[in-house]
């Protein structure tokens, strides 16, 4: 791409409304349960299992079929082994459970009925036998499995590599043992194999890589620490359910309305089930009701069983499940347990480091392996670590197949990575935010990755000091000790993270996408590309981009539905990619349809040089003098036979991925901090944050508006994930938490009163990406690090600071209430440290 | 008797006969009206995308207008409302109401799907009150979720909503709607059926007593911000559905010498003043009760007869030792509202009883009284541990203490064995230890999503502790919610 400037009117770089602002408030909107249905409309209705692992040995429906008003009933008995699968990479993930139920509540059939209610009354009726297996509902567990079904070959540490769950009296015991386990893990052998898929102990094999001999590293540093953390799923909860319509049009193709993040893979999925090629298939979306990597992959169950029994019937069918089966049925963010095992000096800087992350995905692959990937990626945050080795385990377990969540595995990677910090800081007796600098990633050395990629565009070493004096964060720093002293209840608490989060997907062959840009002979504009709009403001920047090629008024772009149609081949709208992509595409087309334009201006107006000739205000400029309105020029090459219409392309440059995914991943990386702070109650565990302070990174934004939107909002989502966003599973493996009277995510005032978000000014991004901007989406989700990091700063106070909270997320009132009373006892014995000789 | 349900939407009278007596307002809205600007995001009230505004007439003829969750309102308890929706608020010729415009110009939508909701709570509070503060935003816009923003461009047009010129059509129309509603009252039960099924609203005693006796097995439905849920989560078909909200007798606040009288369908919005005044930390708990909207639609006499265990009043009535009113066939009997409950999901209420009302004896001066609701998080949650204490301290010794609790027990309980290791002992650090220690005891909680049986027991524990330091050291900071917030 040519490097654009805005010019003097500009539509980009400018806080523009989001383009549905209007539809939003007045209820015009429409979303995909509010679009006209055809007369005769089918509902659906899936029976989920009431099983988490076991054998169906009866699936009578034959009551189900002749229930009233049922049109249609559909089970695996349907479909067969290929059909049945909508894994989007790897086979695994089920439409219907075959023959073995692999979690509580996978969809065993599905009825279409007249409504809603009937469609559940009849599926009611079947009747269904099952015979238990063995279930595995943890990260631990599914350890422990994983070294019974596959051994390791051996342990770094020469003894047992088996990990168990840590059972103690209390957190501090639990704590002090989890220090001593000794756990080492080694590669898998290679068990993964699509036969014996539901009996191993992993969805895709366990990963590695190492830099330099962190072994050594460690057992030659002056002080080293181990141990584990742990962080807890999050449910999406995008206030529009999953939704799927699917319309049966002549000759056998199918139209399908669906919520979906990726119209191209629902495309693909629905045509494979119905066996028809992917041209007879059109999805189509205009927008979704929140999504957050939450109808990535999730939204094609929906549509393909929709599609399914539209076939089956002829007639459009819908499928809408309600709140709790949407929640039971749906995956969401990867738990993941991290031990480490780190070294480092009196100063706090890091030798050497040893990770392992041990990832819950749930029964199936769906894109754990590249979400595991993303939390290895993640696993050094912003901090440079010489000598390291990062061990990714994907362990299968028998719940809903986790899947994307905004920051995909990239944050639960960098909760690991500051929990080490935090460690360090308390062992050493030290501010953590000292710690954080002393290890931040160099501008010109120390500044290659775990991966191998070099940083080049850190702006950390500028926005970390600007945001530690706009928060003012030594002085509040020096006056929380003086308060805490003074409030033996209420404890004050402060931290400041810093993000670094890399953009692009890192699977290199999803860096691409399309737009159709159509000009009409009145000079109004058409866009369409391949990305989806679920609130994050993509059509608005997109479109934003156009007007500002055509130097066009914004409201003479019209964005329409998402639709395979007209843009084919589309990654999903993820990886906060949206608008690098999409933006360069669309701006590709503009050019083209600019630069079939020009010579036409030339000529017809006698301009001397092309150069000349700009396009502002609505009109076509040769220097000062304008030659006539956009839509007059438009007009007039029709006249002229020149085609006013172009697809546009992008493809991401500078990317190369390695098979064992080092390399250069990312076009660029993101950066950010934000400092929190919080009041906590030692009596009780209730805390809230009392003010926060954010400087962030988005290049130059091309809407300040709406990137101020995702970075408030990212930072809110984050925050619950880490506090009050528990997910429950009883002991038979059924959720608890399917709806918002128990799954708790932030609320208006949970909102810090003082909350001061600022763009970071001079960012500018160091690439050609459009405009200069950078993406935004997932980023900022990472800055609420500092949430956790406050409360443990205010937990540490509990005991003068003496050593770190044990404290894993989310951080509810009860776990730091635990936590709390684990600080107030003495001080546990031994302590984490070891010395260097214990270690081999 | 009446057969038909006849309400406003917007200003349009709507008649409607053979109403399914528990279709909901939203299923209305979206499948019968086309109206599909209210959207269903839960199904159940707590996540406000289905808000809509309801409009009645109070006692001094005026309208009031409350947002309420359409998702588990029953159609037939519209009856003799006005029903604003969100495709009411723009003007004929495209102009936004200040609600909207300030979304908008505030950025306060992102995917969209939460916003009419959010402007209908704004709208409300629009037509309501004039410039609220911060803390009274939060606590309107408690019952509406949203997952895009972070809230903060949302809490900046609910200031900014006020700052447009604007003559509001609503209310210029007001006293014409008024008039509208004056004019559909009843003085008879509303009488419906729908296949085998029934639904009778009566509007006194007389007539609720009638349809008891006629149909014993009825549900009993007053807010109905349970009772919804029975239909759109649980999917339970209910035969017979009596409706207590337009019982007149069943309404008002009464203030006499040494006690606050609250009929048993006073909304929890409605008695929240008084309680408030009487008891500031009632106050504080109810703020925090579920939300605003369900606050407009649920009544303390509802919250009292569930017999939930986690319901969040009743340890609160316990400790103050209200006493609460039944009434039957046989008349009414009045009982200390402790002995209302049983077991869990049993309750002592007779064939043919209702709760009438509730009597709280206000405090003595040398009383004190503390209450605390422990949840995951601070609003529209339900309490993993709800504690209430009143206490007499008289020459530093404990001369009375009453004490309630919800969460740790299969019905809301005092802590017998914890009053009577307090009874009678110095009101002092030793006192307070060894009570701890009995209450950690007391009782055997269950662990659930909410919270571990371990949580429960110690921060029951705790929570004595805290009434203790705010007894007896008044200085002391012990509230998150109330302390200064920088540093």
């Amino acid at each position: 791409m040519n490097e654009p400037t805005p010019k003097s009117n500009p539509s980009v770089r400018v806080a523009k409304p989001h383009d549905s602002a209007r539809r939003h408030v007045s209820g015009e909107a429409r979303y995909g349960d509010d679009i006209p249905e055809p007369r005769g409309i089918l509902h659906v209705y899936a029976r989920p299992a009431e099983r988490a692992h076991a054998r169906v040995t009866k699936m009578n429906l034959d009551a189900v079929r002749s229930a009233p008003n049922v049109a249609a009933v559909m089970s695996a008995a349907d479909l067969d082994q290929t059909t049945n699968d909508i894994g989007p990479v790897f086979p695994g993930d089920k439409v219907f459970a075959d023959k073995q139920v692999m979690f509580h509540g996978q969809a065993l059939f599905a009825v279409a009925a007249d409504s809603i209610e009937n469609a559940r009354r009849a599926a009611m009726r079947a009747d269904i036998g099952y015979e238990d297996l063995p279930a595995i509902l943890t990260i631990e567990e599914a350890l422990e499995h994983n070294a019974k079904v596959a051994p390791t070959r051996h342990s770094p540490r020469g003894d047992s590599g088996a990990a168990s769950p840590v059972a103690a009296d209390n957190i501090e015991g639990a704590r002090s043992a989890a220090m001593r386990a000794d756990i080492g893990y080694e590669d898998l052998p290679a068990i993964f194999n699509v036969d014996a898929l539901e009996d191993s102990a992993v969805v895709v094999p366990s990963k590695r890589w190492q830099r330099g001999d962190s072994a050594a590293a460690i057992a030659a540093s002056p002080h080293r620490l181990s141990g584990r953390t742990k962080m807890g799923g999050q449910e999406h909860f995008y206030l529009e359910g999953q939704v799927a319509m699917a319309i049966p049009q002549e000759d056998g193709d199918m139209l399908v309305h669906s919520s979906t993040q990726h119209p191209s893979e629902v495309q693909h999925l629905v045509a494979k089930v119905l066996g028809v090629p992917d041209h007879a298939v059109t999805v189509e979306n205009r927008r979704m009701g929140g999504a957050f990597g939450g109808k990535e992959t999730q939204g094609a169950q929906f549509a393909v069983i929709a599609a399914l029994l539209a076939r089956q019937t002829g007639r459009a069918v819908k499928f809408r499940p309600d709140r709790d089966d949407d929640m039971i049925m749906t995956g969401k963010r990867h738990p993941f347990l991290i031990d480490y095992d780190v070294g480092f000096d009196d100063t706090g800087r890091i030798s050497g480091i040893e990770v392992m992350q041990a990832v819950d995905c749930g029964y199936s692959p769906d894109l754990s392996h590249s979400i595991a990937d993303r939390g290895m990626y993640h696993a050094d945050n912003a901090y440079f670590l010489e000598n390291v080795t990062i061990t990714s385990h994907r362990c299968r377990t028998n719940k809903v197949s986790n899947t994307a969540f905004r920051g995909f595995g990239g944050p639960q990677g960098m909760v690991g990575m500051e929990h080490v910090i935090e460690e360090i800081a308390r062992h050493l007796g030290r501010d953590p935010l000292e710690i954080r600098k002393r290890n931040l990633y160099g501008v010109t050395e120390r500044n290659v990755t775990p991966y191998g990629m070099t940083v080049e565009d850190n702006v950390l070493h500028d926005l970390l000091p600007e945001l530690e004096a706009s928060s003012d964060y030594a002085r509040r720093r020096e006056a929380i000790r003086a308060w805490n002293a003074d409030s033996p209840w209420l404890k004050k608490g402060m931290a400041l993270t810093p993000v670094k989060f890399g953009i692009s997907f890192t699977a290199k062959h999803l860096n691409q996408a399309g737009a159709l840009v159509l000009v009409y002979q009145d000079g109004s504009v058409q866009l369409n590309h391949g990305g989806t709009e679920m609130g994050q403001g993509l059509h608005t920047k997109v479109a934003q981009v156009v007007a500002e090629v055509f130097g066009i008024d914004l409201d003479r772009v019209r964005i329409t539905a998402t639709n395979t149609g007209k843009v084919p081949n589309t990654s999903a709208t993820a990886a906060s990619a949206g608008s690098d992509l999409n933006g360069a595409a669309a701006y590709n087309a503009a050019n083209k349809i600019l630069d079939r334009l020009l010579p036409l201006i030339r000529d017809h107006f006698d301009v001397a040089s092309q150069d000349k000739i700009e396009f502002r205000d609505n009109a076509v400029f040769a220097g000062e003098r304008r030659l006539a309105g956009f839509a007059e020029v438009v007009k007039l090459a029709y006249m002229n036979r020149i085609q006013l219409s172009a697809a546009g392309f992008y493809a991401t440059p500078k990317l190369e991925v390695n098979a064992d995914g080092t390399g250069r991943p990312f076009y660029y990386f993101a950066y950010g901090a934000a400092c929190t702070e919080v009041l906590i109650d030692t009596l009780t565990g209730e805390y809230r944050m009392t003010r926060v302070d954010i400087l962030h990174d988005v290049g130059r934004s091309l809407n300040p508006a709406i990137d101020m939107g995702q970075i408030e909002g990212g930072f809110i989502q984050g925050a619950g994930w880490l506090t009050t966003e528990e997910l429950c599973w009883d002991d038979a493996g059924r959720i608890q938490t399917h709806a918002p009277s128990t799954y708790k995510i932030p609320v208006c005032s949970d909102v810090p009163e003082q909350f001061n978000v600022k763009i970071y000014e001079r960012g500018e991004n160091i690439e050609q990406a459009v405009y200069r901007s950078k993406a935004v989406g997932e980023p900022p989700l990472m800055l609420s690090l500092s949430v956790l990091h406050a409360i443990k700063d205010a937990l540490a106070a509990v005991n003068g600071y003496r050593y770190a909270a044990p404290l894993h997320a989310p951080a509810t009132p009860e776990a730091v209430l635990l936590a709390i009373e684990a600080m107030r006892a003495p001080a546990p014995q031994p302590r984490q440290r070891r010395v260097a000789e214990e270690a081999e | 008797m009446t057969q038909a349900v006849r309400f406003l939407l917007g200003d349009q009278p709507i008649e409607l006969h053979d109403v399914d007596p528990t279709q909901t307002v939203l299923q209305w809205l979206r499948n019968d009206a086309g109206r599909r600007g209210s959207k269903e995001g839960c199904a159940e009230g707590d996540c406000g995308a289905c808000t809509v505004v309801l409009g009645r007439v109070d006692d001094n003829d005026r309208m009031v207008y409350r947002a309420v969750n359409a998702c588990i309102l029953f159609m037939p308890t519209l009856d003799g409302c006005q029903l604003l929706t969100v495709e009411h608020l723009k003007t004929a010729d495209g102009r936004l109401h200040p609600a909207q415009q300030a979304m908008v110009d505030c950025h306060g939508s992102q995917c969209g799907f939460c916003t009419p909701g959010f402007v209908m709570s704004l709208f409300a509070l629009y037509l309501s009150e004039d410039r609220p503060s911060r803390q009274r935003i939060n606590d309107v816009l408690a019952g509406n979720l949203c997952r895009c923003t972070g809230y903060h461009p949302i809490v900046n047009a609910a200031s900014l909503m006020y700052d447009y010129d604007w003559q509001d059509p609503t209310l210029a129309k007001a006293s014409e709607t008024v008039a509208c509603l004056v004019s559909m009252r009843r003085s008879d039960t509303l009488a419906l059926t729908h296949g085998a099924r029934r639904y009778f609203a009566p509007v006194d005693i007389a007539g609720l007593a009638t349809a008891m006796a006629d149909y014993p097995e009825a549900t009993l439905l007053a807010g109905g911000t349970d009772v919804g849920l029975w239909v759109t989560k649980r999917h339970m078909t209910l035969d017979t559905v009596i409706y207590v909200g337009d019982v007149a007798e069943l309404h008002g606040i009464k203030e006499t010498d040494g006690a606050i009288e609250i009929g048993a369908a006073v909304t929890h919005s409605d008695a929240i003043g008084v309680l408030a005044r009487h008891f500031p930390d009632f106050g504080e708990l109810l703020r925090r009760f579920a939300s605003t909207l369900i606050r407009n639609s649920s009544t303390v006499g509802g919250n009292i007869a569930n017999g939930s265990p986690i319901g969040d009043s009743m340890p609160v009535l316990i400790a103050l030792g209200a006493r609460l009113t039944l009434r039957g066939p046989d008349g009414a009997r009045e009982m200390p509202i402790e002995d209302y409950y049983i077991d869990y999901g049993k309750q002592d209420r007779r064939p043919g009883e209702f709760v009438e009302r509730i009597r709280v004896p206000v405090l003595a001066t040398d009383e004190h009284f503390r209450c605390y609701k422990i949840s995951k998080r601070f609003d529209q949650d339900i309490s993993a541990v709800c504690a209430a204490f009143k206490i007499r301290v008289e020459d530093g010794r404990v001369a009375a203490i009453r004490t309630g609790f919800g969460g740790v027990a299969a019905t809301p309980k005092r802590a017998v064995s914890t009053e009577a290791a307090l009874q009678g002992q110095p009101w002092n650090e030793a006192t307070a230890t060894a009570a701890e220690a009995v209450l950690a005891k007391e009782f055997s909680p269950l662990t659930d999503m909410r919270a571990s049986e371990q949580y429960r027991r110690l921060v029951t524990s705790r929570l004595l502790r805290k009434f203790y330091i705010e007894t007896t050291q008044p200085e002391a900071r012990t509230r998150v919610l109330e302390d200064e917030t920088e540093a």
